[in-house]
C-alpha cells in the first residue's frame, strides 16, 4: 500500500469531515429540540397522545436510515404537490434533505433517551416538588428536566456518535461528506484502501474526542453525586 | 391493495437475501462476541489489548465504511495472500461474502461488551461449584457458565439483532440484491420513488416486528428456570 495518496488528498478528506461536521452538529441540534415535546407526549396520560409519538419511535426506529433518506430525497419529488410547492428549493438540494432524514431519525431516538430518564426519576422528588407547591411547569423546569439532564448524558454521547456514523449515508445521495469525498477521491486513484482507512481513521478520532468531551461535561453535571454512579437504561 | 406494478415478487426476493445476510452475519458475529469477551476477561495482556483494539476502531467507523472497506479491500488483501502461495488469478469477493464479513464484525465488537457484562456477573461461586464437581473447563463452560451468559446476555443481543437487521441495507449499497436494491430497481423502472420506499420499509418494520417477538419468547425460554421473586 502506497499511503503518499493520503498526504495528496488529506486537505480534500478535510473538506469531506467539514461536511459531517456539519451534518452532525445540525441534525443533533435540531433532533434534541424536536425530542424533548416527542419525549413529553410519550409519557403523557392521555392515551391517544401517547400513540402518537409511539407510532413515529417506532417507524423511525424500526427501518434503516438509508431507506429513510431516500424516503426523503428521492420520495418526495414523486409528487407534483411537493414540487410546485414552496418547500422545493430546500426538498431539491440532497444536504437538507439528509438533514431532515437525519434530524427526524434522531428526534426519535433522543425521544425514547429523554423518556427513560425523566421516568428514572425516583417518584419522590415528584411528590416534593408538589408538597413545596410548584407548578408542573416549575417542577419540570427546575428538577425534573435538570436531572433527566444528568441522567441522559452517557446514552446521549452514544446517540451523537451513532449520528456520526449514520451520517456517512449522506454519501449515497451524492453529498461528499468524509465517505463521500473518500469515494471520489478512490475514483480518480484507485487507492480505495488507502483512502477508505485513512477516512475511518478520521471518524474514530471525532469519536474519541466526543467521548472525551461527554465524559468531561458527565463529570461536571454529576458532580454533587460524588462518586455515586446512575444507572441509565439502555437505548435499543 | 397498492400497486406495486408486479414488483411484489422482487421485493419478496430481496427480503429472503436480507434475511439470509442478518441471519448469517448474527452467526459470525455471535462467535466473535464471544471470543472477544473472553479476550477482553483474560490474563494475557496481548489478547485484552487486541480484543480492546478490535472493539474500539470497530464502534468508531461508520458501518457503510466497514461494509466499503471490507469490499474493495478484501480483494486486495485475498490476491496479496493467494500470491504468496503463487496463486496470481484475479479473486473476486461477492457482496454477500463482504456483507457478513463487515456486519459480522461490527455485530461481534457491540456483542464483546454485552458478552463480557454477562461473563463479568456469573458468581464466582458457580465457578468453583463446576470444578468442586470435576468439570474440565470446555463442560465447566458449556453446562454451567454459556446457559447462565445467554439468559443474562438475549436481552442486549436482541437489541443488537435489531440494529444488524437495519445495518443490512447498507450492502445494497455494494450491489446486494437485498430488499433496498430491490427496491431501488423497481423506483428507477417505475419513477415512483416514495411508495417503493415506504414498502421497503414497513418490510424492514415487519422483519423487526418478527424479531422482536422472537426474541422475546427466547427471553422466556431462557429464564424458566427461574422463579419469579
Amino acid at each position: 500500500m502506497d499511503f503518499s495518496v493520503v498526504v495528496e488528498y488529506f486537505p480534500r478528506l478535510l473538506e469531506g469531515t467539514w461536511v459531517s461536521l456539519q451534518l452532525v452538529v445540525i441534525s443533533i441540534v435540531l433532533g434534541g429540540v424536536f425530542a424533548l415535546p416527542i419525549a413529553l407526549a410519550r409519557i403523557s396520560p392521555v392515551g391517544w397522545i401517547r400513540a402518537i409519538p409511539f407510532a413515529y419511535i417506532f417507524f423511525f426506529r424500526g427501518t434503516p436510515l438509508l431507506v429513510q433518506i431516500f424516503l426523503v430525497y428521492y420520495g418526495a419529488s414523486q409528487f407534483d404537490v411537493v414540487r410546485e410547492s414552496f418547500l422545493w428549493p430546500i426538498l431539491k438540494e440532497p444536504f437538507w434533505c439528509a438533514i431532515i432524514a437525519f434530524t427526524l431519525n434522531t428526534s426519535a431516538y433522543t425521544a425514547e433517551i429523554f423518556r427513560g430518564a425523566i421516568q428514572a426519576i425516583p417518584e419522590g422528588e415528584v411528590e416534593a416538588c408538589k408538597v413545596v407547591g410548584m407548578s408542573k411547569y416549575q417542577m419540570y423546569r427546575r428538577v425534573l428536566l435538570p436531572r433527566a439532564f444528568g441522567i441522559v448524558l452517557p446514552a446521549y454521547g452514544n446517540e451523537i456518535i451513532l449520528m456520526l456514523k449514520g451520517s456517512a449515508l449522506a454519501s449515497t445521495i451524492t453529498i461528499l461528506d468524509l465517505t463521500g469525498m473518500a469515494r471520489t477521491i478512490i475514483a480518480r486513484t484507485y487507492t480505495p484502501m488507502e483512502i477508505f482507512l485513512a477516512a475511518g481513521a478520521i471518524y474514530l478520532v471525532i469519536s474519541i474526542v466526543i467521548i472525551a468531551i461527554f465524559r468531561q461535561i458527565e463529570l461536571r453535571q454529576n458532580r454533587y453525586l460524588g462518586t455515586l454512579s446512575i444507572k441509565v437504561p439502555d437505548k435499543g | 391493495m397498492i400497486d406495486l406494478h408486479g414488483f411484489g415478487d422482487q421485493l419478496l426476493q430481496g427480503a429472503v437475501i436480507t434475511l439470509e445476510l442478518a441471519l448469517s452475519s448474527l452467526f459470525v458475529g455471535l462467535i466473535l462476541g464471544l471470543l472477544g469477551a473472553s479476550a477482553k476477561l483474560s490474563s494475557v495482556k496481548a489478547f485484552r489489548w487486541i480484543a480492546h483494539a478490535y472493539t474500539t476502531i470497530i464502534r468508531g467507523i461508520p458501518e457503510l465504511l466497514t461494509v466499503l472497506i471490507i469490499y474493495f479491500g478484501a480483494t486486495t488483501v485475498l490476491m496479496a495472500i493467494a500470491g504468496l502461495f503463487g496463486y496470481d488469478d484475479y479473486i473476486e469477493v461477492g457482496a454477500f461474502a463482504a456483507g457478513v464479513t463487515a456486519l459480522g464484525l461490527t455485530f461481534g465488537a457491540y456483542a464483546t461488551e454485552v458478552f463480557r457484562g454477562a461473563l463479568q456477573s456469573i458468581p464466582t461461586g458457580q465457578h468453583e461449584a463446576a470444578i468442586a464437581l470435576g468439570m474440565g473447563p470446555i463442560r465447566k463452560f458449556y453446562r454451567i457458565i454459556l446457559p447462565q451468559v445467554w439468559r443474562i446476555a438475549l436481552p442486549g443481543l436482541g437489541n443488537l439483532f435489531l440494529v444488524l437487521l437495519k445495518d443490512t441495507a447498507l450492502v445494497s449499497v455494494v450491489g446486494l440484491e437485498d430488499i433496498m436494491r430491490k427496491a431501488n430497481i423497481a423506483v428507477s423502472s417505475t419513477k415512483q420513488a416514495f411508495l417503493f420506499y415506504l414498502v421497503a420499509a414497513f418490510m424492514y418494520l415487519a422483519l423487526t416486528i418478527i424479531s422482536m417477538v422472537l426474541v422475546s419468547y427466547m427471553e422466556k425460554r431462557a429464564s424458566r428456570g427461574l422463579t419469579r421473586g
